[in-house]
């Protein structure tokens, strides 16, 4: 039965996915963008982990959850695009390296 | 309200200029002081008849201040017939230098500060004398004190006149301190500060000692404020301020403080002879070794400020043989005279602009004719010349020495009849140096204007009559102190004063001939015979060093005092103040912090990747924790 993925699955794909979009935040040394996406990445895992025990557990609040949490990561990444956008007008470039202005 | 009304105008005229001295204008300033100054002169006028022929005694209580177990003060003015006569000496004298001041300060700037200052020196001297407790005292004590250093350094520009004005702020603080001490023991011993409770308990049990203590330290603080040997060194250099502040301050009120102090306290002195001794031993020698440099200082306004010095030594004799009354009398009338040579000295200095070496002047006789007949006016009752008001009190002081008999007193006396003769010489050496002789060269020499020369008429008038006033009509030296109105305290013994008319002529006419010999001799030299002061200086030419240099006291404090403080605060600054507490404290802390956030910084890169793999970590390390803890 190839279709018949069990819970167990899910979570793993879910748990492979969160790890790629994890290291994608701190292992890109190239620019802001993929930071963005790597969050986008986490935050599929984490919906893909609710629609899973969602459906095993026979309950609906948590596909209505991911409903929220897509909502939020939409209105997440246009918000960052927009700083990106203004960051880069002042800066010219969006590097994360040269990025540093935290500093102490 | 009269008494509110003498003692707070001054005050309210401080406050209004003070606090308005940036936008106030220097004629609205000086308008201001001299209306207040008047207004108050109008109150303590008005309170004559109450205090002087009805003799009541007003106590009016403002506010309280301190309650601290069995320590109780309040603010209060005690109003009799000293604190009366002390009133119109302050007020009349403030009143008359505002006035003069307007024109003597024309040319300097920040005008509304000189008044405002003024102002609160009156206040402060006021409130002196109308406290009723030591405590209260004390804070007059130290206004004036206060006011005294900003008036010296009014021209805080000039380096001497700011290093004059410390000099005479620190040497007082000296002395304050064993005014406080004498305070403390008068508390330990009497549980109280007002003066009503301490002369009460005091006459009921005279415990000599404590009694002698106190007095002792008390007098000695009035040393400081009076100028009197070993604490005068301040009151020359003090001539570094406006010359009306000296007529003020260092001629006719604050110095008499520490007199006004001693007559206050009558009550207690009375019953200390130790202390009485000590008064008149001091009194007699300040009396003499003042007149004794004024011989031979050119600075014009040093040799009336030497003088100064020298009749408070008077007013303290006068103290020492219980003839208090005779210290309020020689007060007062030098109040008055010694303001109107000041104000006549200020009035040269004005005329010839800042010339004060009176080497340098003379023949001023002609270009300054009121200025003249006013320094003649305070010259002759300087030296007590009969009927000028210095001839009565000087004499009633001298022959008080004479009656008591004692050593102290006998030593007071003779020194105190040398100090005639020097007196009368040094006036009129000054005299004749500046309105005689060859006539100087300094231009543009001009009569003072209207505003300075008025209250010199005035006080010419003071100066001559108050003497006889007080003699025969106010009889303020009856022997049954009726005047006074039991303000001052005399034991029976000690009481002499009604002896006085009693001594022989000759006694009595003796100051008289010795000034008018000294007088005789001054015009001889510096009319005449300029050639024999040249002699004379170099026939003692040891002498001569000594008193030019002012008994090397100036010299002598900075070798035990200043050097060595100046010494240990050496050693404090660099080995105790530099090396260990700023080492271990600010510094090293300093030190310290910069070192570690040196390496904490290290830490805070800006770059984002860095911080979200430190949170991972750690998200990674709480949950292994977690796991670790709980779930295994």
């Amino acid at each position: 039965m190839w279709y018949s993925a069990g819970l167990f699955h899910f979570v793993i794909v879910s748990a492979i996915i969160f790890t790629i979009g994890l290291f994608g935040v701190f292992m890109n040394r190239k620019n802001v963008i993929s930071i963005l996406m790597s969050i986008e990445l986490i935050l599929i895992a984490i919906n893909l982990n609710f629609v899973a025990f969602s459906a095993y557990l026979q309950d609906m609040n948590g596909q209505i959850f991911t409903m929220l949490i897509l909502a939020v990561a939409a209105a997440e990444t246009a918000v960052g695009l927009a700083i990106l956008v203004s960051y880069y007008r002042n800066k010219g470039n969006i590097a994360v390296e040269e990025i540093d202005e935290l500093k102490g | 309200m009269l008494l509110v009304g003498s003692v707070f105008f001054n005050f309210f005229a401080f406050l209004i200029i003070g606090l308005g001295y940036k936008s106030i204008s220097a004629r609205s300033s000086q308008v201001m002081a001299c209306v207040c100054a008047f207004s108050a002169v109008i109150c303590t006028a008005f309170l004559f008849y109450q205090t002087i022929i009805l003799g009541q005694i007003t106590q009016l209580h403002l506010l309280n201040w301190l309650h601290v177990g069995s320590l109780s003060v309040n603010w209060s003015l005690h109003l009799d017939s000293l604190t009366f006569v002390m009133l119109t000496v302050v007020n009349a004298v403030s009143l008359l230098v505002q006035i003069y001041s307007v024109g003597y300060m024309d040319h300097s700037d920040n005008i509304p500060r000189y008044h405002a200052f003024v102002s609160l020196f009156s206040f402060f001297m006021l409130l002196l004398v109308t406290a009723d407790n030591l405590l209260q005292l004390f804070v007059g004590w130290e206004g004036v004190g206060l006011c005294s250093y900003f008036l010296i350094g009014y021209w805080y520009k000039k380096d001497s006149a700011s290093k004059a004005a410390m000099k005479a702020f620190i040497v007082n603080r000296v002395a304050d301190v064993f005014f406080i001490l004498g305070l403390i023991v008068l508390y330990l011993n009497f549980d109280s500060l007002s003066f009503a409770s301490i002369f009460a308990r005091v006459a009921a049990q005279p415990d000599n000692l404590v009694v002698d203590v106190a007095c002792i330290l008390l007098f000695i603080g009035c040393m400081g404020k009076s100028a009197q040997i070993f604490f005068h060194t301040w009151l020359p250099d003090a001539m570094e301020g406006p010359t009306p502040v000296s007529a003020l301050i260092h001629a006719a009120t604050m110095v008499t403080a520490g007199v006004f102090l001693v007559v206050r306290l009558s009550p207690i002195f009375e019953y200390s002879p130790t202390a009485l001794d000590f008064i008149t031993i001091i009194g007699a020698v300040t009396a003499f070794f003042a007149a004794t440099i004024a011989l031979v200082v050119d600075d014009i306004k040093k040799i009336v400020a030497y003088s100064t010095c020298s009749q408070l030594g008077y007013m303290f004799i006068a103290c020492g043989v219980s003839a208090y009354p005779a210290a309020m009398f020689h007060l007062v009338t030098h109040a008055h005279f010694k303001a109107l040579l000041f104000l006549a000295v200020g009035s040269v200095i004005h005329a010839t602009e800042g010339e004060q070496n009176i080497k340098k002047m003379g023949g001023l006789r002609t270009k300054l004719p009121i200025t003249y007949f006013a320094t003649l006016v305070g010259s002759l009752s300087l030296s007590g010349i009969f009927p000028f008001s210095g001839f009565f009190s000087k004499d009633v002081i001298l022959e008080a020495a004479f009656l008591k008999g004692s050593i102290s007193s006998n030593i007071a006396y003779y020194l105190g009849m040398a100090g005639v003769i020097l007196t009368a010489f040094y006036s009129f050496r000054l005299f004749f140096r500046v309105f005689h002789g060859p006539v100087t060269k300094i231009k543009s020499i001009h009569e003072s204007p209207k505003t300075m020369l008025i209250p010199m008429i005035f006080l010419m008038f003071t100066a001559t009559f108050s003497g006889v006033i007080g003699e025969y009509v106010l009889r303020i030296m009856s022997h049954d102190l009726l005047f006074w109105h039991y303000s001052i305290y005399i034991a029976p013994v000690n009481n002499r004063l009604g002896q006085l008319h009693d001594i022989a002529q000759h006694i009595k006419i003796m100051p008289l001939i010795f000034a008018s010999v000294a007088i005789g001799a001054a015009a001889m030299l510096y009319l005449y015979n300029n050639k024999v002061i040249a002699k004379l200086r170099f026939i003692c030419v040891p002498l001569h060093k000594l008193l030019i240099n002012k008994y090397y006291f100036d010299e002598f404090y900075d070798l035990i005092f200043v050097q060595s403080f100046k010494k240990i605060s050496a050693f404090t600054y660099q080995k105790i103040d530099v090396k260990y507490i700023d080492g271990c404290g600010p510094n090293g802390v300093a030190r310290f912090v910069t070192r570690v956030s040196g390496c904490v910084r290290a830490i805070q890169n800006g770059l984002i990747y860095n911080y979200a793999f430190a949170m991972v970590v750690g998200v990674i390390l709480i949950l292994t924790w977690y796991v670790v803890r709980f779930v295994l």
